[in-house]
């Protein structure tokens, strides 16, 4: 494409989410997941999604990364490290505490702040870690009417458009979609950079904006979707050798496996 | 992998796939239809490796009583301790424990700004450092592009000032970056804190053209430094060196040799402290030589119980000529520079020392918890219980005081030195006796080399001997207490 920079409104959107959980234990009562004490970060395809936006803008395709999050106060800290990797600034839509909102509340609080900021491009993880819906980035472009490009593994701007590789059942789809579009990102799409030392003291220089999700007028929770229970795996049993495939097949036949 | 049409399997590839190049970071695979996707580039696997922790999977049977640590016994293998040198345990943990407050959770009591610094360096730790740091151990290997890719994120000169490439934290910032850099691996982390304190000494004590010309090579870590104090008959004697610097018209010619030299024979800018004038401390200077310069060879590589990611040599001086616009301030300041220099030194040594006893008691968690005997987890018996728990005082108490330390050597307060003294023997001795009980701890399988507690043991050993003697601090700290 040409050389020129356009003036696209790139956004990296983030719900935020807990870190990886160090050891998973299911809630009391079984209706979840303990969260109580675990440390909240960055989602890990949220950080790819983040550091494809950046990479579009350090080579001149777009003008300018905002990174948005739905989420209580804490969230602010999530939005200073996106900040931290290459954001230009960020935008918190605020709700209270205990607020759990759901992938409709979040993709309904970002069609409200696209409808605000009018990017180009919004780009988001392909699922949050904690409840793996991979809801978020389908509703959003439905909610927006603009074309969605899920799973993506590679990115390319051309002019008023955006040509996505998406990772499917069937192998590898490429689609060109008119933007503004949005997209969410797969884990082969890049390999996220570390922050620097530099760019971590020279995100706090960076605005922070926080809207109240009441002022987009968006709910921000409780979730209509409600968790009926939480299971841990069952203990890994010991296995079985057989003498032959014959009596492999009939065991999995016995067990309903085939 | 069977081809089974259905949902239920293509879900099962992909969250294996997920688990797989989210998880041990080694395995990539999407089994199934398809034309393979991008390969990830090593090291790390595709994309950004996560700490899966492996642990709710029940460890295999126990082994039979009896059956010792023979080669057919069955070791008490969590996923986890299985793929240590893929994805070390230590790092899992690290990463998967961040997750949940504790009571010797390092991030207590930092700002926003030094709680990412923290991120960044316990990242970089896990993801570039960890799953090296046995076989860095093992082959001797000086981990040269891992260290100029920390440098790229600022690490190579973190206290030494902006303007010519550094990245202008505080002490207690360095701190906390070494601290959390050094449970990846000790030894590189050690090394990376000397180069640093040498960076720094040009930056504090050299002109303009000085700190233009080796500064910001060295920040970016281009090039490597040592630093050049003791002596084969001067270690804790410091002040009594005998190589000699004799001036000769714009230069000075060396000769002598300098002992025990961390990256000598690899590093490229040496800051030796030499003596121009008459004995005592009054009479070193400090001189900046280079590789190359005449007259300036180095000895044998020695073989140490740890630190093996480094490597050691004696420097040795013959008619080696040093203009003297090498000379880092004036002549007879060398000593004072030297010493300044260790004051920063002992902090990041004592930090050191803290990441990997903080490693090391995540990893004495990890296997009291899992290890069965007696039918049950050795985390029931209360001595252990008992013992965790002080392993764990000890460690936030060290922490504390090397922090402490930091902060007074920033505000550049008068009693900094002594601090700084008391810090690096407290918390070099603690966390010494911190990994070696997680060593023992973990039985026989501590003792060998396929775990890694073993490698923190060896290589903060020589923390409580190096940048002073923790006797010599003994010294320091006790002028202070009769003299005054």
């Amino acid at each position: 494409m040409a050389g020129k920079p356009w003036g696209a409104h790139l956004r990296q959107v983030r719900p935020p989410e807990p870190a990886v959980p160090p050891q998973v234990r299911v809630a009391p009562g079984g209706a979840g997941v303990q969260t109580q004490g675990v440390k909240h970060g960055l989602n890990p395809f949220c950080e790819i999604a983040l550091e494809e936006a950046v990479r579009l803008r350090e080579g001149g395709k777009a003008s300018e990364v905002i990174a948005v999050s739905l989420g209580t106060k804490a969230s602010q800290e999530t939005l200073r490290t996106a900040l931290a990797v290459g954001a230009d600034r960020a935008v918190l839509a605020e709700v209270t505490e205990g607020a759990a909102p759901g992938p409709l509340e979040v993709a309904s609080a970002l069609a409200a702040l696209a409808r605000r900021l009018q990017p180009q491009l919004v780009l988001l993880g392909k699922q949050a870690i904690d409840d793996d819906c991979n809801q978020t980035a389908q509703l959003l472009a439905a909610m927006l009417d603009w074309p969605q490009g899920t799973f993506i593994s590679r990115l390319e701007l051309e002019s008023g458009a955006v040509r996505v590789q998406r990772e499917v059942d069937g192998g590898l789809e490429t689609l060109r979609l008119r933007l503004p579009a949005v997209l969410s990102a797969d884990l082969r799409l890049n390999e996220p950079r570390y922050a620097t030392l530099p760019n971590i003291m020279k995100a706090k220089k960076k605005p922070l904006e926080v809207i109240p999700a009441s002022d987009l007028g968006v709910s921000g929770g409780p979730s209509r979707l409600k968790v009926l229970q939480v299971q841990e795996p069952p203990a890994r049993a010991g296995g079985e050798k057989v003498e032959n495939v014959e009596t492999l097949v009939e065991k999995l036949r016995q067990s309903g496996r085939i | 992998m069977l081809a089974v049409p259905g949902g239920d399997q293509q879900q099962q590839e992909e969250e294996e796939e997920e688990e797989a190049a989210l998880g041990s970071g080694a395995r990539y695979a999407k089994a199934g239809a398809g034309p393979a996707p991008l390969a990830p580039s090593q090291p790390g696997g595709g994309g950004r490796c996560r700490g899966q922790d492996y642990s709710s999977q029940a460890a295999p049977p126990e082994p039979e009583p009896g059956a010792g640590i023979g080669p057919g016994a069955e070791r008490p293998r969590t996923a986890m301790a299985m793929a240590w040198r893929a994805a070390p345990r230590a790092a899992r943990l690290l990463l998967g424990r961040r997750g949940i407050a504790s009571c010797i959770d390092p991030s207590t009591g930092l700002t926003e700004d030094q709680k990412e610094f923290q991120k960044v360096a316990l990242d970089f730790a896990a993801k570039e450092m960890a799953p090296y740091m046995a076989e860095w151990d093992e082959k001797e290997i000086f981990p040269v592009e891992t260290m100029r890719k920390a440098a790229q994120l600022g690490f190579g000169g973190i206290y030494v000032k902006p303007d010519v490439g550094g990245s202008g934290l505080s002490r207690l910032d360095t701190s906390i970056i070494f601290e959390a850099l050094s449970t990846g691996c000790t030894s590189t982390t050690a090394y990376m804190s000397i180069h640093n304190m040498c960076v720094w000494m040009i930056d504090t004590f050299g002109n303009e053209e000085q700190r233009r010309r080796f500064c910001p090579s060295l920040c970016s870590m281009e090039k490597f430094a040592s630093y050049c104090l003791t002596e084969p008959g001067s270690g804790s004697d410091a002040a009594s060196l005998l190589t000699s610097a004799q001036r000769k018209g714009d230069n000075y010619v060396l000769n002598g040799s300098k002992a025990f030299i961390s990256g000598g024979g690899d590093t490229d800018v040496y800051v030796v402290m030499c003596r121009t004038g008459g004995p005592g401390p009054k009479g070193i200077s400090c001189l900046v030589l280079e590789k190359g310069m005449p007259g300036l060879s180095f000895g044998k590589k020695e073989k140490k119980v740890g630190w093996n990611s480094q490597p050691t040599r004696a420097v040795i001086f013959e008619d080696c000529v040093v203009p003297v616009g090498n000379r880092l301030g004036a002549e007879g300041q060398g000593f004072s520079i030297a010493m300044q220099g260790l004051n920063g030194g002992r902090i990041n040594i004592a930090s050191c020392s803290l990441g990997a006893a903080h490693a090391s008691v995540l990893l004495a968690q990890e296997h009291l918890s899992v290890r069965k005997q007696f039918g049950e987890p050795l985390a029931n018996n209360q001595y252990l219980q008992f013992r965790l728990a002080e392993m764990a005082t000890r460690l936030v108490a060290a922490r504390l005081m090397v922090r402490n330390a930091a902060q007074a050597l920033q505000d550049g307060r008068e009693d900094a030195p002594v601090l700084c003294s008391m810090a690096k023997l407290f918390a070099t001795d603690e966390c010494f006796g911190i990994c070696n009980q997680a060593l023992q701890m973990h039985g026989g399988y501590g003792y060998l080399k396929d775990y890694a507690v073993q490698q923190f043991v060896r290589d903060i050993r020589v923390h409580q001997i190096l940048e002073g003697t923790n006797e010599v601090m003994r010294m320091i700290v006790a002028r202070n207490l009769l003299q005054g």
